[in-house]
């Protein structure tokens, strides 16, 4: 199958990233960086000193930890017969939500759009989203700040988000949703609540969120009126009885106690558990918390299937895993780790149109760079995505930008497509944990699946 | 199907009045007839036996009257219509309210209100810790006190308090308005005492008069925001 990509517009030309002193320079003069007081550290510490604030920022977290990248895929051989490429069906459906409602969910692919909150986002960005997976047949979800027409209007499955904020929730967007979500935590930051800053507190965004317009909103880190897995059974009673059983219930939680947290959600009625990894995407949290609070993707599915499994309910609770998807490789991965679905944040904004080296110049007046700007709770995203500025989020078309998600959907569907075929696999769900090797000692530990070569999983069999 | 002690009402007789009795008809049949119940229908629960979940999500102008005590979630996310409670509620009493009003004759559990978008809730009892939380709009009567961390982020709407509140009132309270007449054993942060002018005496005299009660306005003393944490600066990390 051939993808057009539709091109972005070449209006400024492209510069270079802002670059710091090249490399040889720095080995010509005989300087050696610190390892421990990098520039990015000393960077942080001058801030620190100069405003007495600490970093608030959007994206996930920046530093390398164990992720799908140290897994391979052992392709089939003698023992294994692949299925042929470009002929031999490899689907890629899947049901969520069966477990108890009567509506479930049936997504054309496993790569969901994760819930990115209208207030960080603009609206053209949430109505590109929902155009976006609805062309693909997926589903795309609320988030802190309710539900917006465009959204439900462009989005074919609308996973509605039950926060603790509870910023415009009511019951008759309650009753539109395809899907409730409720959000225990996120993955950039389990335990904390959240923060938009007054900037882009527009008199929209405001009275979605019944508070004046320009001040700072926070968000509760705990529920108004549930605390605990028992609590939680009831709470999910409630929402049941008020959609009169149609609708799933999803339960998404930061990854921090997978194990406990998966078996908690299981046990409270949840359809749907959704695992949100350390590198997951924000739109606005201290960075001391996104880079120190949580576990790798990678270390937390294991766990949470494993809690499943003992509980009887893998794949009868189905499991969505976010946090640093960006290809079909990824996407193959999670899933041969025992998820039956993904969903992308950063990765989705980035294929709208975040981060585009077009708006170099403008990057570089904020004081970032194309591939580097993360300041989304400033309001002044160039690309038009997380900012409320008319003028900003004019440049955003919803219908192109709906596209270009929708051809990148449709690559890393294709892509994971490509790897199950190579494991002779005929439904991307039947991906498994043998399918799969690690190249590092800890990433075998945590994915728990061999060290390549070797038969042996740190803690879990054989030895080296 | 529920079972019912009268036969089904006719939409457009308001005097039929419609009898559940959970003794031997479930939650599920319960909110499911009156989720398709219309408006001017008049509805009594008998035997809630603090069930969870009572009533919830109505959509229609019905009138439901619970005879005892109802679980968690009584009346939550509430549209339309009146819901009285001739017993206790438990947590989370009318959360997420939108418009209608819900009375309790008894006490409630804490989070009663919580997040509530309109519409009046009247307790005539005393409610527990964390009554009005994160309100939007909601208008609370409570005839007794009110338990510590009340209107916690207190968006907007009016708690009327005719006993005494707890610790931290209204802590990190946004634009609601809180009315007091007995003692406040403590502040919350960015809470404080504000001027009762003659708008707020009247405002009182209509909530405490929709709620069917006789205190006097002038008793009240009146609690907001300072609106010094409307905005994070580093000056106010003590203010936590
Ligand atoms: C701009 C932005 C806004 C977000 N808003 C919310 C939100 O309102 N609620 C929520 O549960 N998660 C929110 N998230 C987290 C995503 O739902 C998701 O967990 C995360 O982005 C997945 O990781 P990834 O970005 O690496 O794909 C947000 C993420 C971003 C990037």
């Amino acid at each position: 199958m051939t993808i057009t990509s539709v091109p972005l517009p070449a209006e400024a030309p492209q510069a270079a990233p802002a670059q710091n002193l090249a490399a040889p320079d720095i080995a010509a003069l005989g300087l050696r960086e610190s390892a421990t007081f990098d520039r990015a550290t000393i960077a942080d510490i001058q801030r620190a000193a100069a405003t007495g604030v600490y970093d608030i920022r959007g994206w996930g977290a920046k530093r390398k930890v164990p992720h799908f990248d140290d897994l391979l895929f052992l392709g089939a051989s003698m023992s294994r017969y692949p299925l042929e490429g470009y002929r031999e069906k490899c689907d890629t459906d899947v049901v969520l939500g069966d477990r108890h409602a009567t509506r479930p969910l049936h997504l054309q692919t496993p790569v969901t759009i994760a819930g990115m909150s209208f207030g960080a986002l603009s609206a053209n960005a949430k109505e590109a989203l929902g155009r976006g997976a609805s062309e693909v047949g997926t589903s795309t979800t609320t988030g802190d700040g309710g539900m917006t027409p465009e959204e439900r209007g462009q989005s074919k499955h609308l996973v509605y988000q039950y926060l603790p904020s509870r910023y415009g929730m009511n019951p008759d967007d309650l009753r539109k949703a395809d899907a409730i979500e409720i959000v225990l935590g996120q993955g950039a930051k389990p335990g904390g609540g959240g923060m938009l800053l007054g900037q882009k507190i527009t008199e929209r965004v405001a009275g979605m969120r019944t508070l004046p317009v320009g001040i700072d909103q926070r968000s509760a880190s705990r529920h108004p009126d549930w605390t605990g897995p028992d609590d939680l059974e009831i709470k999910i009673g409630e929402l049941r009885e008020i959609t009169d059983w149609k609708t799933p219930i999803y339960v998404k939680i930061g990854a921090s106690r997978p194990y406990y947290d998966t078996a908690l959600a299981v046990k409270s009625g949840a359809d749907v558990v959704v695992l949100d990894g350390m590198q997951g995407g924000t739109a606005a949290t201290q960075q001391v918390f996104i880079e120190n609070v949580g576990i790798p993707t990678l270390a937390a599915i294991p766990q949470a299937v494993q809690a499943l499994q003992e509980l009887g309910v893998h794949r009868t609770v189905q499991l969505i895993v976010s946090g640093g998807i960006r290809t079909g490789a990824d996407v193959a991965k999670a899933m041969a780790l025992g998820a039956d679905a993904v969903a992308i944040g950063t990765a989705a904004l980035i294929a709208l149109g975040d981060n585009d080296p077009r708006y170099a110049a403008e990057y570089s007046a904020l004081g970032s760079a194309a591939g580097f700007y993360d300041d989304f709770q400033d309001g002044r995203d160039p690309a038009g995505i997380t900012t409320q500025d008319p003028e900003l989020s004019g440049r955003l078309d919803p219908v192109a930008a709906g596209h270009r998600l929708a051809n990148y959907l449709r690559v890393l569907t294709m892509e994971a497509q490509t790897i199950a075929r190579a494991c002779g696999k005929s439904h991307l769900r039947n991906l498994e944990p043998e399918d799969l090797v690690a190249l590092t000692i800890e990433t075998s530990a945590m994915a728990r699946v061999p060290l390549a070569g070797t038969s042996w999983i740190p803690g879990v069999q054989g030895s080296f | 199907m529920v079972t019912l002690t009268a036969p089904e009402a006719p939409a457009v007789d308001v005097l039929k009045e419609t009898t559940v009795d959970l003794a031997a008809s479930t939650v599920r049949e319960l909110n499911q007839a009156i989720h398709n119940a219309e408006d001017g229908q008049a509805w009594t629960v008998t035997n809630p036996g603090g069930k969870h979940s009572l009533a919830v999500g109505i959509n229609a102008g019905i009138a439901v009257t619970i005879d005892g005590h109802a679980g968690y979630y009584a009346a939550g996310m509430h549209q339309k219509g009146d819901v009285t409670i001739n017993g206790n509620a438990g947590v989370g009493l009318a959360e997420n309210i939108m418009s209608g009003t819900v009375h309790v004759r008894g006490d409630a559990s804490q989070s009663a209100a919580a997040t509530g978008h309109g519409g009046l809730v009247v307790i005539d009892g005393n409610a527990g810790a964390r009554c009005g939380i994160s309100m939007k709009g909601v208008d609370i009567v409570v005839g007794g006190n009110i338990g510590h961390m009340s209107a916690f982020m207190a968006q907007a709407g009016r708690l009327v308090v005719c006993g005494d509140a707890g610790d931290a009132l209204g802590d990190s309270i946004y634009e609601a308005r809180i009315y007091v007449k007995g003692t406040v054993a403590s502040l919350g942060a960015d809470c404080i005492e504000k001027p009762l002018r003659e708008e707020h005496l009247t405002e009182l005299a209509e909530l405490l008069a929709a709620a069917g009660r006789t205190d006097n306005p002038a008793h009240f003393k009146r609690y907001g925001s300072a609106r010094n944490l409307y905005h994070f600066s580093v000056h106010n990390s003590t203010s936590y």
